[in-house]
């Protein structure tokens, strides 16, 4: 059962499992809820309904089965609620990372094996592999390094990776084209999206008031000492390191350093008051290791679009981790995962808990 | 995949009998000409026309001057209810129809809603059944009309249609029946039943898609639906779709014309799939009424499982059948017709939808119930649901 997007990535992926000789059957989730404006629901990501007719059409081309697939429920719980709750407790949630977790590799993969098929396949850009002296399934980024999507994929078992396939991790981004044009794709395609895919003109503030029964109240600006300085829109509007947007001028560059949900305070600090030298990280995943024992060096990524850093995995007695960076590290922000990888092996990760 | 096609989705449409094809061939091509015109090929497409409207009239005993062509069934909905209701609002603004009405009736009165009519949406009993008793009781005196399906699509329950047209009769109210699935399948006489205005669609019936027909009592009042030509003596212009017309003129003869026969070997398909069913597969449940029923139609809810899945397992297996809560690219809503028929949100969503035609054989329902079964079982061990209630059980 192949996801499909209409999307070069997914129709690649296709043409390529029939070539390996797989029997592949095409899917798109649809999982859209009632509350989605219908302009996001026609146009907007990678389920929408226009990704439904392209990916109809790809399928029809390549001469394999295509179905739409309902997973409404499992995404309005596991992403949309998931999305609202982080945000209305002060944290900055990733939407792509519980959908990769819930929706694609756990609700899809059961619907597959339920119907007897053997493997789910995605057009992600990483590369899975087993390891005859590990005995183990590793994730690797893929090839493509400016395309990798490992950081979105940390969660994922050795049962999961097993059964998954993602076969365009290990080709370049060039030979990705060549294909796409054999099979007579438009290669220009439709634009990545890094938007959160059910919120309309990425107003996520917007989605979340019009989409929850908590009063989204104003609250105070205060510094790292506690002074006020302004009023806030509602702590629903900020995360960690945000600059712009915060409607007050300090005659210097102030950044959300943190969100105090208990009294409903949105902290700034200046430019040095952003970094932190360590995190802790909670609901861990390990993949190339079975646990960890003791502390491990790696290369840690704090955000999708963060550069790695050079720390110090150490493992603490509640099952959570602590991150010591070499370096400071800018806008550690709570809700976000840190994901921690060996050269180009993905160790694990987790969600940030707070910095330290 | 499998080689093997059956295909047990007839409610949702059939394939053109050859007679009928045979039928229309020659009026894409040799008798091309337009109905309207006064010279010989024109005059021949008329001739063809009015033989086509003569049978259709024959086939639900009505006259052929009260039969109108459209393009398709839900035309012909849209066109008597929108037709009624704009034609006489000076009498009154009130509608009455059921819960269980086919999207082409339900949002055609959802839209008058938005224009000012009133609607009253009849409950049906556990079976998908409205009485009479019902439609008398709802009737005011700005009633104007009564819309009421004569076969459910989903669940094939007939409505004591004859009983609700006397009703109307009796008060004077206008009585209109979305019949796309009923005719070419049970009989129908319009007079005797008291229908004012009755809806049809051809390719429901071994016709052509993209043509159907309103009958229209003589006397009703109703506004034009499309205007431009004198086509349709005036109520519905554009040029005929000659050939099309043709084609249900053809296919609705052949399908009336043997229907007792037909019905006999559906009925015995459809009973035979009902009670293999029930002996087979545990927590299941039959949807619809017992007996009083399309002869095709099997409708069944199966516990712990997600319609969607079986309906793509039977594909794979080479079944074409269809579900309570069909996810194409819209709607992934259950089907409002199984929750009005109480039918909780879960069971709704487990729905599955077999209805024979006269191509099916008993070695295609050897397969299903071969096929079946194993399926079923298959989703329901992936159920925790099922799981705990099969522990519970032994």
């Amino acid at each position: 059962m192949l996801g499909m997007s209409g999307g070069v990535d997914s129709s690649v992926a296709a043409a390529i499992l029939l070539e390996q000789g797989f029997e592949v059957i095409g899917v798109t989730m649809q999982i859209w809820p009632d509350i989605v404006e219908d302009k996001q629901k026609s146009e907007g990501g990678c389920c929408s309904l226009s990704a439904v007719d392209d990916a109809r059409r790809v399928a029809d081309k390549l001469g394999i089965p295509y179905y739409v697939l309902n997973f409404k429920d499992v995404f309005r719980e596991k992403v949309i609620d998931y999305f609202k709750d982080e945000y209305l407790k002060g944290r900055t949630p990733n939407p792509c990372i519980a959908c990769n977790r819930h929706v694609k590799f756990d609700a899809m993969l059961k619907k597959a094996s339920s119907m007897g098929l053997d493997y789910v396949g995605t057009g992600h850009y990483a590369q899975i592999g087993y390891d005859e002296k590990l005995k183990r399934y590793l994730l690797r980024k893929s090839v493509t390094a400016t395309k990798d999507q490992t950081y979105a994929l940390y969660n994922l078992n050795q049962e999961q990776l097993s059964r998954i396939l993602m076969p365009i991790g290990s080709y370049t981004k060039d030979k990705v084209r060549e294909i796409a044009g054999k099979i007579g794709l438009c290669v220009a395609g439709k634009p990545d999206s890094q938007e959160i895919c059910f919120v309309e003109d990425n107003d996520y503030g917007r989605f979340i008031r019009e989409n929850t029964d908590y009063e989204i109240a104003p609250g105070d600006f205060v510094d790292t000492r506690g002074n006020i300085l302004g009023r806030h829109k509602g702590i629903v509007h900020y995360t960690v390191g945000q600059r712009k947007g915060l409607g007050i001028s300090f005659g210097k560059p102030m950044y959300v350093v943190e969100i105090d949900v208990q009294r409903n305070r949105v902290v700034l600090g200046d430019d040095s008051e952003v970094f932190s030298n360590a995190l802790i990280a909670e609901d861990i995943n390990f993949i190339s290791i079975d646990s960890l024992k003791e502390p491990q060096r790696v290369k840690a990524k704090i955000r999708y679009s963060a550069k790695e850093a050079d720390a110090e995995v150490i493992p603490l007695e509640d099952g959570c981790v602590q991150v010591v960076f070499d370096a400071p590290q800018r806008a550690v922000t709570p809700g976000q995962s840190v994901v921690f990888y060996d050269g180009d092996i993905v160790v694990g990760g987790g969600v940030i808990k707070n910095p330290i | 995949m499998t080689e093997r096609m059956i295909y047990l989705d007839h409610a949702a449409t059939t394939p053109v009998k050859k007679e009928v094809l045979e039928a229309m061939l020659p009026y894409f091509t040799e008798k091309f000409g337009n109905a309207s015109s006064i010279y010989t090929i024109g005059r021949e497409s008329k001739k063809a026309l009015e033989e086509a409207r003569d049978k259709v009239a024959a086939a639900i005993g009505a006259q052929s001057k009260e039969i109108f062509f459209t393009a398709s069934g839900t035309e012909a909905d849209n066109w008597a209810i929108k037709g009624v209701a704009y034609s006489n609002r000076t009498k009154g603004n009130h509608i009455i129809t059921t819960a269980i009405e086919h999207h082409a009736v339900l949002h055609a009165c959802q839209y008058l809603e938005s224009e000012g009519f009133e609607v009253t949406y009849l409950p049906v009993d556990k079976n998908g059944l409205v009485s009479a008793e019902q439609v008398a009781a709802a009737i005011k005196p700005e009633t104007i009309l009564i819309t009421i399906m004569f076969a459910n699509n989903e669940i094939g329950t007939i409505q004591p249609i004859a009983e609700i047209g006397k009703v109307a009769r009796e008060k004077g109210v206008y009585f209109h029946t979305d019949a796309v699935q009923a005719v070419g399948n049970i009989p129908i006489d319009v007079s005797d039943m008291n229908i004012d205005l009755l809806s049809l669609s051809s390719h429901k019936f071994y016709g052509p898609k993209g043509v159907g027909a309103l009958y229209i009592r003589k006397g009703v009042k109703i506004t034009s639906f499309l205007h431009g030509g004198a086509q349709e003596r005036g109520r519905r212009a554009s040029t005929e779709n000659v050939a099309g017309i043709v084609g249900l003129g053809k296919a609705i003869e052949i399908a009336c014309g043997n229907l007792e026969d037909k019905n006999r070997k559906l009925i015995a398909m459809r009973e035979r799939t009902i009670e293999e069913i029930m002996k087979k597969i545990p927590f299941v449940k039959l949807n619809g009424h017992r007996t009083q029923r399309l002869p095709g139609n099997v409708n069944f809810s199966f516990e712990f499982i997600e319609g969607e899945s079986l309906l793509l397992m039977l594909d794979m297996k080479g079944i074409a059948a269809s579900s309570g809560s069909a996810c194409t690219s819209g709607s992934l809503d259950p089907s409002h017709v199984l929750l009005a028929i109480g039918l909780p949100h879960e069971i709704a969503h487990g729905s599955l939808r077999l209805t024979f035609g006269e191509e099916n054989t008993d070695e295609d329902i050897d397969y299903l119930m071969e096929v079946l079964p194993m399926i079923v079982q298959r989703l329901r061990e992936m159920s925790p649901l099922y799981e705990a209630v099969a522990k519970n059980n032994t």
